[in-house]
């Protein structure tokens, strides 16, 4: 059972500014780390690794330094790491992204077999959640997203049953294999690494792939292959404080009547507009 | 999985702070296995210091660092203020000598510069481990045979572990090497980052561009006259302040480090310097100051002690990091010998202790201070009483009124007289004079 993950490097949102007059995010001394949802994806995989055998390749797209996020996740237990790396991937939208990753996983199972491909739900930094859904397209594979548990892989039957998080609760469904999932971060729980795999992961050198390694047309890549345009970016107004009504154990009949009168009169007025 | 790992090697460094990279980058050059194992999350994310490093000493273990290394400014100018209340006595030294190339020291910032020589080590062929703490020391008997890291299958063997931990070392302690630290063996740093435009650095301390540095170390008032040194130093974007003093008095005089700083920046000598600045970083640390006296243990059968976990600081001539570089050079070059002749008893190892006594003025420089600490600590008119009297002294002089000159000088000698006898001022010289020459 061979499972590939795509992970993105991403700046610590926890340590970002925003920019109060350009709206940019201020990245200057903010340390990168795996997405969040893609070291989930990493840790789900390894988990696989464990109960199925197999193995774990790493996929990225990045600039050079970028290889720091995949030796991270040689650290959490993968076994392979490659980085798509090239000048002319740079300014790739997600429709240019998915297009090269693509490329680069079409590659990657032109020498091994793939059988479950795994994202994260969405990178912190974009927040888009589109190039996992664009490689499953581009690539014809069935896709599952917001997946919350992997409940079994059947490697005879080829079927992968997986739970997905809804806002209602958990739905159960099955899919062909090879297919590509997007995981959310309630997934699992990311282990401590082991010391053999921190020292496995200081010693590993990622492979590179660059433009002339995956079989892509140029004017599908970076800026040139993006149509995305960003027209505006502006951060999000704070939201104002809720109101909170305290006495609910002492006297819960007249807070009761506080909320219902507040209820009426906001339900009052969305329907005098 | 993670099988095919081994979990042997020549050398296991704990620490990678000035020392334990020294050690590993030449322990490494000469071709050892070598693991350095860090508990931070980078190598410089856990160390402060006020933030001088020297030349001459830091490119014996890594050459011509400053053409590459990040470093802020070259020294040129170093300042001592001694502070009353409201007043300064001001000296300094400046010379364009110290900015010749290379310059003499350089101001730096740890989280860049340790990162730089981590991947020195790195490129020379050590490995280095970091978010990692190790937990205890694996012995055989009154052998050091490696070390147990708070990881799952966590044990490292080596037949040499050189122990850089820094300060506080535990693992000493648990070998034996080093008893329970008192309150007076450490210092208290507390240290600012603050924000400025180089411009503005540069006017406020008459420098002439990016190649132009200052220290200023200031005492007296500085640190409520307590044994300890207030710093101001200047970066290319930023001013290190900072203010050390010793644990046991600030306890006694019931001081947090936040109050001191707090204060130092609004002291009247300060207050312009940083004025207009952002605060970019906190930090706070201890710095080893039993000196001489309290060293531990240097070496042992299959182990090594080097830098701030050695105690080897000299806090009169505000040396450490050049101590931590050199010390765990040569602890490096004992494990190479010990590896050549295939022997790691104590009596190979104690050629380090020997080379840091004949071929580094170290341990000479920390005998010669060895009751330096003490007789500040204990001669308390030093930093208090003395600065106030050259002051007043100063302001006399230099205050023109209707006294004459005479009857001003015969007023300070019984201002002088009133505060401190002459006796006690003449033991006062004697002892300074014991402790220091």
């Amino acid at each position: 059972m061979n499972t590939a993950v795509c992970i993105k490097q991403v700046p610590d949102t926890t340590e970002v500014r925003i920019d109060p007059e350009t709206n940019a995010l201020v990245r200057e001394g903010v340390p990168s780390i795996v997405n969040p949802f893609d070291a989930h994806a990493t840790e789900e995989a390894v988990r696989l690794k464990e109960r199925y055998g197999g193995t774990v390749t790493i996929i990225s797209m990045g600039p050079p330094q970028a290889t720091e996020a995949i030796k991270k996740c040689i650290s959490f237990g993968a076994d392979r790491g490659i980085l798509l790396s090239d000048r002319a991937f740079a300014g790739s939208d997600t429709w240019a992204t998915s297009y090269i990753i693509a490329a680069g996983l079409k590659r990657l199972m032109s020498e091994q077999p793939v059988d479950l491909i795994l994202c994260g739900k969405q990178a912190i930094d974009g927040d888009t959640a589109q190039v996992g859904p664009g490689l499953a397209r581009r690539l014809n594979l069935p896709q599952i997203t917001y997946a919350i548990s992997i409940e079994e892989v059947n490697l005879d039957a080829r079927r992968v049953k997986v739970g997905r998080r809804l806002e209602t609760g958990v739905e159960v469904v099955e899919a062909p294999l090879p297919a590509l999932l997007t995981c959310v971060e309630e997934m699992n729980e990311i282990r401590y690494a082991s010391l053999p795999n921190m020292i496995r992961a200081a010693r590993y050198e990622p492979e590179v792939w660059g433009r002339d390694d995956l079989e892509v047309e140029d004017e599908l890549l970076g800026f040139n292959g993006s149509p995305t345009v960003v027209s505006k970016i502006f951060a999000p107004p704070e939201r104002e404080p809720g109101e909170i009504i305290p006495g609910g154990t002492e006297d819960p009949t007249g807070v009761a009547a506080v909320i219902a009168d507040k209820l009426i009169e906001a339900l009052g007025a969305t329907a005098s507009v | 999985m993670a099988t095919d790992v081994s979990n042997k090697f020549d050398v296991i460094v704990v620490g990678a702070g000035l020392a334990g990279l020294a050690a590993a980058h030449t322990c490494a050059q000469a071709g050892l296995e070598t693991i350095v194992i860090e508990r931070g999350t980078k190598p410089g994310t856990k160390n402060v210091m006020g933030g001088v490093l020297y030349t001459r000493p830091t490119a014996k273990v890594f050459p011509e660092f400053w053409k590459d290394a990040p470093v802020e400014r070259p020294v040129i100018e170093q300042g001592a203020w001694l502070l009353t209340s409201d007043s300064a006595i001001k000296l300094a030294y400046r010379s364009q000598r110290f900015a010749d190339d290379p310059p003499n020291a350089f101001t730096v910032l740890r989280v860049k510069l340790d990162k730089y020589f981590a991947d020195q080590a790195e490129k020379s062929g050590a490995l280095v481990i970091c978010e990692t703490l190790v937990e205890e020391v694996l012995t055989d008997g009154d052998n050091v045979i490696g070390v147990r890291c708070g990881r799952a299958e966590g044990d490292l063997y080596a037949p040499v572990v050189i122990i850089a931990e820094g300060v506080n070392s535990e693992l000493t302690r648990q070998l034996g090497m080093q008893t329970d630290l008192k309150l007076d063996d450490t210092a208290s740093v507390v240290k600012e980052l603050i924000r400025l435009d180089p411009k503005v650095i540069e006017d406020r301390f008459n420098l002439s561009g990016e190649h132009e540095g200052t220290t200023i170390e200031m005492y007296g008032d500085a640190t409520l006259g307590m044994l300890g040194t207030a710093f101001v130093y200047t970066n290319k974007d930023s001013i290190s302040l900072g203010v050390g003093f010793l644990l046991s008095q600030a306890v006694e005089a019931a001081q947090t480090p936040y109050d001191m700083l707090q204060r130092l920046k609004q002291h009247s000598m300060v207050a312009p310097l940083i004025e207009g600045g952002e605060t970019g970083e906190y930090m706070t640390h201890m710095i080893p100051e039993g000196g001489y006296n309290r060293m531990p243990q240097l070496f042992g059968h299959g182990v090594m002690v080097v830098g701030d976990a050695a105690m080897l600081v000299n806090g009169i001539h505000r040396e450490g990091s050049n101590y931590a570089l050199l010390s765990g050079q040569l602890a490096a070059e004992t494990a190479i010998e010990a590896h050549e002749n295939g022997d790691f008893s104590g009596k190979t190892l104690s050629h380090y202790r020997a080379r840091l006594l004949d071929e580094t003025p170290i341990l000479r420089d920390l005998r010669k201070y060895r009751n330096a600490a003490h007789y500040v600590e204990s001669h308390p008119a030093l930093l208090s009483t003395y600065p106030d009297l050259v002051s007043d002294a100063m302001y006399e002089m230099l205050n023109v009124d209707d006294v004459p000159k005479r009857q001003k000088q015969w007023e300070i000698v019984r201002m002088v007289l009133r505060a401190r006898s002459l006796v006690g001022m003449a033991w006062d010289g004697i002892d300074g004079a014991r402790s220091m020459l």
